[in-house]
């Protein structure tokens, strides 16, 4: 370093110095934008769902803010439609989903990571063929299928169909595989069984696996509508998704937009909080298990 | 290039936040790197040796004080103008480019007038290459290759681009004991060839001795000693210097001086002239213990090891404040396994009195 | 462990059940649909067999629109969200502070119903008789002309249409960009930055590459999803696509299946396995790329 360099020391400390306080104001601008890009419509949602009909109609320019909050349109979505009928349906298909599911793929998991029988590795190679296929190809035929069943318009005609996921089954039949054979065999000289072991033993062992899954397939059940739609005419049986897609399309959603915003409100609000609550939970889950659907 | 270190602090929130404060990684430090010298930061995990040469490297700034290189200020510089070469404890070699893309990438990154042309790129990375012995691996991915075989060319890609000074991160702690001891004499060649100053971070006392001109035994953040790698060990400045240096450990006693006399239990060892009356810890090196019947110092014996040329006396004493006692004496003047005791003459050049509230040396 | 034999079958058992009657049936079946001519959903009764669905599709007007509007959504959505996900990440993963903060906010939308979410675009870009909708009011402060970006013109919509598709998939992309960025040692960017190496090649020659299978990943899901596109569609424009010009391919094969022109299976079976073909062909196509280009 020429003794040149040393007199610009200064220079050079400042300019380094500036250039790492400008990059970081640009950062922070760029994410308080983004932020409030995601975060607008939330806002936008719950204040026009406490904006009396008449004041958000009058408002040609809407304003950002309400002098008058009302919980007038909850009354009104609760009223109008049969909402809370709507959210009831959701939590029974969405719990007895997800809990059949859990059985179904655990044993399946169980069977292709710790059992030994003959057939096993064709039948894991069909089943990862399986997961090449996607579900929008098997719908018609399953639609079909609960039509000649006479389950349209029943919980069970709702369910069966999504009880299966080739890709939670590969999920934690990897995760199974890790828990050492070791284990299994002192487990079954202690005489236990192996329905006793996968429980006891297996199930603890990969509690976040099986969190991950939950959560992966809690979030997949509250927000489905395709296959609901297709199955439910009868509003005894709508899911949320279709309950607010109705009252958009042929109820009050039409002509009273803060009540069709607090019904919007009303079914987001389970996810939200509950993510809030488990956010770290949920987000390490989501990028450990992979895709959406 | 000589380095100096005037003041230099570094403080870190505390990561515990109900405790509060800031943890000082590295306390006002102040000291000089000779010119071409190969310097050893030693001192256990956590004694803020990696925060002082992340400091001299730029990529931490200094809460306190001043670097400099040479005679310029490089304080609070980027990196990239200060001129240094760093190796990391995992090699850090970038895992998609092939040994001699690693080694090429510092020179690919020169703006302006010290933009190079390719073929200079390419010839000062095969020297390189070749000053670590790699000349035939170019074309290999690091991970077709063994540990030493990396770190190698980690070192080649810190030299390619001729840093006035090079740091080594704990380079050999990866390896294992045969590739170490090969490595080291490697580095040691390596920076003889190329007289660029050099500082080394270890834990290891063994490989800092074996390798440094200077050592600079840390401790919390606060420099305990710099001197020659034998000063440190022959002449300790305090407690923890000695206990942290020499294998086997130095075996420590505790004892009180009565009258000019140093006693160890019920043992009258031997005389130190000078020192006051007092409490003290006693420190002995395996070496300067001498099996003698007419020995002043008793001791119960616990076992014989022959380890060859030397033996290893493990023997146990009341005032014992370490574990694991030993001596190491000549084989033909080693007791005979059967003997319950034993006793030793003291070699006083070998006897290290501490005090017993600062831990601080007491020459006699 | 003599009774294994038949015990893992017996723990396989409800799974095979499942996916035997609702994929593995289906699957076939489909293609039995597809081709049967004349098929009467009441009767459940076909004239014969032959390529006729196939082409009855291929040459539907609403199934051309259908796929150009699929493909305008795959190409505009995949690279700009991807590219804008990526952005992100590399913002969140420079700051230390209020970092949680951020991803937690960012993440938000993936936890959300999007067809109750897309209500709110809905209003938001809506032109009605009581107001114009805030963007477009925006639109006018900046000294633009508004449009009704809901039943206005085409290429307005398909802006919303995009906007919203972008908004919903990139919580995921950027949490999982997020967590590969921040599993790159951190020894690499300091030995390129104490070599001197200037943000940008940091970038391409260092951090691209390391992420580069994950980035993959997003754009090969991307791609499937992206042509999968359908209930942000209703969200936003309401169930009658074909009307509003904006259906996709899987929202063809619903209303081939179902809604106001439904009751034509083997139509919706064609376009089912034309859907897969093509996501087939792409998804080959990427992984072909992607060997080519991905570091492992």
């Amino acid at each position: 370093m020429s003794s040149n360099t040393q007199k610009s020391y200064e220079q050079i400390e400042r300019a380094a110095r500036t250039r790492k306080i400008v990059g970081k104001t640009l950062t922070y601008a760029f994410l308080v934008f983004w932020g409030l890009m995601v975060l607008f419509p939330f806002y936008w949602m719950v204040l026009t769902s406490v904006k009396s009909t008449g004041a958000y109609n009058a408002e040609f320019v809407p304003k950002f803010y309400t002098l008058s909050p009302t919980l007038e349109n909850y009354r009104e979505a609760f009223t109008a439609v049969p909402l809370a009928k709507y959210f009831l349906n959701t939590v029974i298909f969405t719990v007895a989903t997800t809990a059949i599911m859990l059985v179904v793929i655990v044993l399946a998991a169980y069977a292709f990571a710790k059992l030994e029988f003959k057939g096993k590795n064709l039948v894991f190679t069909l089943f990862l063929a399986l997961m090449m296929i996607p579900g929008e190809l098997v719908v018609i035929t399953n639609y079909v299928t609960i039509t000649n069943w006479n389950m349209r318009n029943t919980f069970w005609g709702l369910i069966l169909p999504s009880v299966t996921s080739v890709f939670y089954i590969y999920l934690l039949k990897e995760n199974f595989a890790q828990v050492p054979d070791d284990l299994y065999k002192a487990a079954r000289i202690d005489g236990c069984t192996d329905l006793g072991f996968l429980l006891k033993v297996m199930v603890p062992i990969c509690r976040p696996t099986i969190v991950t899954v939950i959560i992966l397939k809690v979030i997949e059940c509250w927000n489905s509508y395709v296959w609901p739609r297709l199955i439910t005419t009868d509003q005894n049986y709508f899911l949320v998704s279709n309950g607010i897609q109705q009252i958009r399309e042929s109820g009050f959603g039409r002509d009273n937009i803060p009540a069709m915003m607090a019904a919007v409100v009303v079914i987001s609000v389970p996810l939200v909080v509950l993510f809030l609550i488990f956010h770290k939970k949920i987000m390490a889950g989501v990028s450990r298990g992979g895709t959406k659907g | 290039m000589k380095v100096v270190l005037q003041n230099l602090t570094k403080k870190f929130p505390n990561r515990n936040k109900k405790i509060g404060g800031d943890v000082i990684a590295v306390n006002n430090f102040n000291f000089e790197i000779p010119d071409g010298k190969l310097i050893g930061l030693l001192g256990p995990s956590g004694c803020g040796k990696s925060t002082a040469l992340n400091l001299i490297c730029g990529l931490l700034e200094p809460t306190e004080g001043h670097i400099f290189f040479g005679e310029d200020e490089v304080t609070n510089l980027p990196p990239e103008v200060r001129g240094v070469g760093l190796v990391f404890q995992n090699y850090a070699l970038y895992p998609h480019m092939t040994v001699l893309q690693n080694i090429m990438f510092p020179l690919q990154n020169l703006k302006g007038d010290q933009k190079l042309p390719k073929e200079e790129i390419v010839r000062r990375a095969k020297e390189a290459a070749g000053l670590v012995q790699i000349d035939g691996l170019l074309e290999r991915k690091p991970s077709e290759m063994s540990g030493g075989q990396q770190q190698r060319v980690a070192i080649a890609r810190a030299l390619v681009k001729m840093p006035k000074v090079l740091l080594l991160d704990e380079p050999l702690s990866n390896l294992d004991a045969r590739l170490r001891l090969q490595t080291r004499e490697e580095i040691r060649r390596i920076q003889r060839e190329t007289g660029i100053t050099t500082v080394f971070v270890t834990h290891d006392q063994e490989e800092a001795m074996s390798i440094s001109d200077l050592i600079v035994v840390m401790k919390d953040g606060v420099i305990q000693q710099i001197d020659e790698p034998q000063e440190v060990y022959d002449d300790p400045v305090n407690l923890f210097v000695a206990k942290f240096l020499g294998t086997p450990a130095i075996n420590v006693f505790e004892g009180e001086v009565r009258n000019g006399r140093l006693h160890i239990g019920g043992d009258d060892l031997m005389a130190v002239p000078g020192v006051p009356d007092k409490k003290v810890f006693v420190g002995i090196r395996p070496e300067g213990l001498e099996p003698d019947p007419e020995g002043t110092f008793g001791c119960g014996l616990v076992n014989v090891e022959v380890m060859g040329r030397d033996t290893s006396v493990v023997f146990t004493h009341d005032g014992a404040v370490s574990e694991n006692l030993r001596a190491i004496v000549a084989s033909g003047k080693r007791p005979a396994k059967t003997e319950k005791t034993v006793r030793f003459r003291p070699d006083p050049l070998k006897v290290h009195l501490f005090d017993h509230e600062t831990e601080e040396r007491i020459r006699f | 462990m003599k009774n294994s034999k038949f015990k893992g079958w017996l723990y396989l058992l409800p799974a095979i059940l499942f996916l035997g009657i609702f994929m593995v049936y289906p699957l076939i079946d489909v293609l039995i649909y597809s081709v049967e001519e004349g098929y009467n959903f009441v009767s459940q009764t076909a004239y014969g067999y032959g390529p006729y669905n196939y082409s009855y599709v291929l040459h539907d007007p609403y199934f051309l629109q259908a796929v150009k509007n699929t493909f305008i959504i795959v190409v505009i959505t995949v690279p700009l969200s991807t590219g804008f996900a990526l952005l992100i990440a590399l913002a969140l993963n420079s700051i230390k502070k209020l970092k949680d903060l951020f991803q937690t906010v960012y993440f938000l939308p993936y936890v959300t119903n999007t067809l109750a979410v897309g209500l709110v675009f809905m209003i938001l870009f809506k032109k009605t008789a009581y107001t114009d909708g805030m963007i477009n009011l925006l639109i006018q402060f900046f000294g633009g002309q508004g449009v009704d970006f809901i039943e206005g013109p085409y290429w307005a919509k398909m802006f919303v249409m995009c906007f919203y598709t972008i908004w919903v998939v990139l919580p995921f992309k950027v949490l999982i960009l997020t967590s590969a960025l921040a599993s790159v040692n951190q020894d690499y960017y300091n030995a390129a930055k104490i070599d001197g190496t200037s943000k940008g090649r940091i970038f391409r020659r260092i951090t691209l590459p390391m992420i580069s299978p994950m980035l993959f990943y997003l754009i090969i899901t991307g791609f499937i999803g992206a042509f999968k596109a359908y209930s942000d569609e209703v969200a936003l424009f309401g169930t009658d696509l074909n009307g509003a010009g904006m259906n996709t391919i899987v929202g063809y094969v619903y209303d081939m299946l179902y809604g106001t022109a439904g009751g034509y299976p083997s139509y919706a079976s064609a376009a089912a396995i034309i859907l897969f073909v093509i996501v087939l062909t792409i998804t080959c196509i990427n992984l072909m790329v992607s060997k080519k280009n991905v570091h492992y």
